[in-house]
């Protein structure tokens, strides 16, 4: 069947096995193997080919809670549970998870292996600092338990690995206890670039930051940006109320999104909060999931679908770095919709994970050829300035550029070699980046 | 709210049971499986549910059916709710040119259930309360080429459930007749997925609303009822030329 990843580029025919149960999905390793290569795939929301082989073995069937522990608020849970089915069960017991992406769509398997970030980042670290353990299926059909004392060198592979080490079964994780799931917002203007990196340091003690950028601004207000702050109210435990939620229900034509439609919808953004009132206070899903109340949003890029390309810029290079890779995109002829800026803290020490102490900018474009050439020029610049892409969101890096702002790459590739001595567990964009063959 | 779930193990009974968890509901479930069963009530703790008991059962043995319920009414005292949702899906062909296979899945998917329904019918009646919802299929709407014993087993369930709501009416009980289109679950792995397919989380929203609201016939999603009453139009002279 078709497959492809959340940016809907690059689109690949897979065999796709969705096996129901932990134990059908062992029986497809070890002696009676019978697939070729393979990348388990989560919920599908990495944006390019990180989920894409020519099979992919689905953990969506394994979404179901193990063990929880409402006084220590530690959770056991199978791979494929979301993370928005972990809120529904954690916040009517006081609990929140310790990390949160931008969409509440992903899985927990998906999670570990992308090592994903949030917006509290600068203060709590990445989603896999708070998983103590998980199961991994080898592609020997044995399972492993890995955390930071038992398997670790697996451990810090699997973290941010993925999925190229095998299949996470199921993970413990260590939860974040809060008074309320109501968030207090300071959304604070920012006439540039230089004044959003000065607010996003100064309120660093803020728990959750980051700022949306106007990336098709020029000239003296290069960067102008709204920076949203945020801090979870000190009481009322309450579950919010469901929002309205639209849908996209199939591909619209590409050229909805394009130069004007773009520029009309960032003006409009920046104007609208530049008058909101401070502090708001608002569901903790409308500040953390913005976009998740318009379902497959993904399809308004038509067709051809989308590149996502996020970087990370140490601190010391960023505002140089970052304002030269805004002013080559406003000076192109393609802009990205949506762009966002944070800052991380300090990198963790698994193998493959994205956040280092830094700045990271994602910006959208849609695919179209010129995009290429004008990602390759930022690459360089990226490089330049000592900073490197999330994998979760690629879909067209080179090798070298991989190699070069990835440093740990060789241990990741020994290591690997013990796990899956078979080299069973293959991306299209692991064979793309050398990390298998 | 105490329900019975047969079948508890398949993604929509699975998908269901955990809507009715996050109500705190009492579960009773019924399957195959014992380590999946194990699981799931451990997962259906964990998202609400008031308790959860189990019983393991191969459905298509009718002769311990009554044992089961008899479990189960004793375990919830009274069942306000029992849903149906165990079944098979066929290979057509097989059963085409072998009568014994064509005999199981008729079993499976049709005397099975209207076993269950009869044992089911002695325990609401005694009640004088209760639900029975039972999900049957589009497929048996009209037998169409590809997976007509299917639906022979699927219509049979659903005529038998027209006729034992008026029976059940002077008793107080509600009888449910739900009708899911194609789902996206393990039972159709074999298939490849477009628009028309729904997942389980989402026939489980739409079963438990009909339930809440007493419906008598669910389509799931409501399209369904819109696609198979157009191909119930369709002239015989036409449709027996049609694969569909």
């Amino acid at each position: 069947m078709q497959l492809h990843g959340w940016g809907r580029f690059p689109g690949v025919t897979a065999e796709l096995l969705e096996p129901p149960t932990r134990e059908s999905i062992q029986k497809l390793f070890g002696t009676k193997k019978k697939h070729g290569p393979m990348i388990p795939r989560g919920a599908g929301r990495s944006y390019g080919d990180s989920s894409l082989a020519d099979t992919v073995l689905s953990s969506r069937f394994l979404d179901s809670f193990l063990e929880f522990n409402a006084t220590t608020g530690i959770i056991k849970c199978g791979a494929g549970v979301s993370m928005g089915a972990l809120l529904t069960v954690i916040i009517p017991e006081g609990f929140f998870a310790p990390v949160l992406p931008g969409t509440k769509f992903v899985s927990i398997g998906g999670a570990i292996a992308a090592d994903i970030h949030g917006k509290n980042h600068h203060t709590d670290g990445s989603f896999c600092d708070h998983v103590r353990s998980f199961s991994l299926l080898l592609s020997s059909g044995e399972i492993i338990q890995c955390s930071r004392d038992e398997n670790r060198d697996a451990f810090l592979a699997t973290c941010g690995g993925m999925g190229l080490t095998g299949i996470i079964i199921n993970a413990t994780i260590s939860l974040h206890k809060v008074s309320s799931v109501f968030i207090k917002r300071n959304s604070i203007v920012a006439k540039d670039l230089d004044d959003c990196m000065d607010l996003i340091d100064q309120n660093e003690d803020s728990k959750h930051s980051f700022a949306w950028l106007d990336c098709l601004a020029r000239g003296k207000s290069l960067g102008r940006s709204i920076l949203h702050l945020a801090d979870h109210c000190a009481d009322g435990l309450q579950q919010p109320k469901s929002r309205v939620s639209l849908s996209v229900p199939f591909g619209t034509p590409g050229f909805f999104l394009n130069r004007f439609s773009n520029k009309l919808f960032n003006n409009a953004i920046y104007e609208m909060w530049k008058h909101r009132k401070n502090p708001s206070i608002v569901n903790y899903d409308s500040y953390f999931f913005p976009l998740d109340n318009i379902r497959n949003w993904n399809r308004l890029y038509g067709s051809k679908g989308f590149l996502q390309y996020q970087f990370v810029m140490p601190s010391s290079s960023a505002r140089e770095g970052i304002r030269e890779i805004l002013k080559i995109v406003s000076e192109s002829s393609t802009g990205s919709f949506i762009s966002v800026l944070k800052k991380f803290g300090n990198a963790n020490q698994n193998l493959l994970s994205f956040p280092t102490a830094g700045y990271t900018l994602a910006l959208d474009f849609k695919n179209e050829p010129s995009v290429f050439p004008l990602l390759s020029k930022l690459d360089e610049v990226l490089l330049a300035h000592g900073g490197r892409l999330y994998l979760a969101k690629d879909s067209r890096m080179s090798e070298d550029v991989f190699k070069a702002a990835y440093p740990n790459w060789e241990r990741f590739v020994e290591i690997k070699k013990t796990l899956d001595p078979s080299n069973t567990f293959v991306s299209h964009q692991s064979m793309r980046l050398g990390l298998t063959q | 709210m105490k329900i019975l779930i047969i079948g508890a193990t398949s993604a929509i009974a699975k998908a269901s049971a955990r809507l009715y968890a996050a109500r705190k509901a009492q579960l009773f479930l019924i399957a195959r499986n014992e380590e999946l069963l194990i699981e799931l009530k451990e997962d259906l703790m964990i998202r609400g549910a008031r308790s959860v008991a189990y019983y393991v059962l191969d459905l298509s043995n009718q002769k311990n059916h009554g044992e089961a319920l008899e479990q189960a009414r004793q375990s919830l005292e009274k069942i306000d709710i029992a849903l149906l949702c165990h079944g098979s899906l066929p290979d057509q062909e097989a059963c085409e040119n072998d009568y014994n296979r064509a005999k199981k899945e008729i079993n499976v998917n049709g005397l099975s259930i209207i076993s269950l329904c009869t044992e089911l019918s002695k325990v609401f009646k005694a009640q004088q309360s209760g639900v029975l919802a039972v999900i049957t299929s589009v497929a048996g709407d009209r037998g169409r080429q590809p997976n007509f014993i299917y639906g022979a087993a699927k219509s049979m369930v659903s005529t038998y459930l027209q006729g034992l709501r008026g029976k059940l009416l002077a008793h107080k009980v509600h009888v449910i007749d739900i009708k899911p289109g194609l789902v996206d679950s393990p039972m159709t792995s074999k298939f490849d997925k477009g628009l028309l397919w729904s997942t389980p989380e989402l026939v489980a929203n739409k079963i438990v609303r009909g339930i809440d609201r007493k419906n008598h016939t669910v389509y799931v999603p409501g399209y369904w009822r819109i696609i198979m009453a157009t191909v119930c139009l369709i002239p015989e002279f036409i449709f027996k030329r049609l694969k569909i």
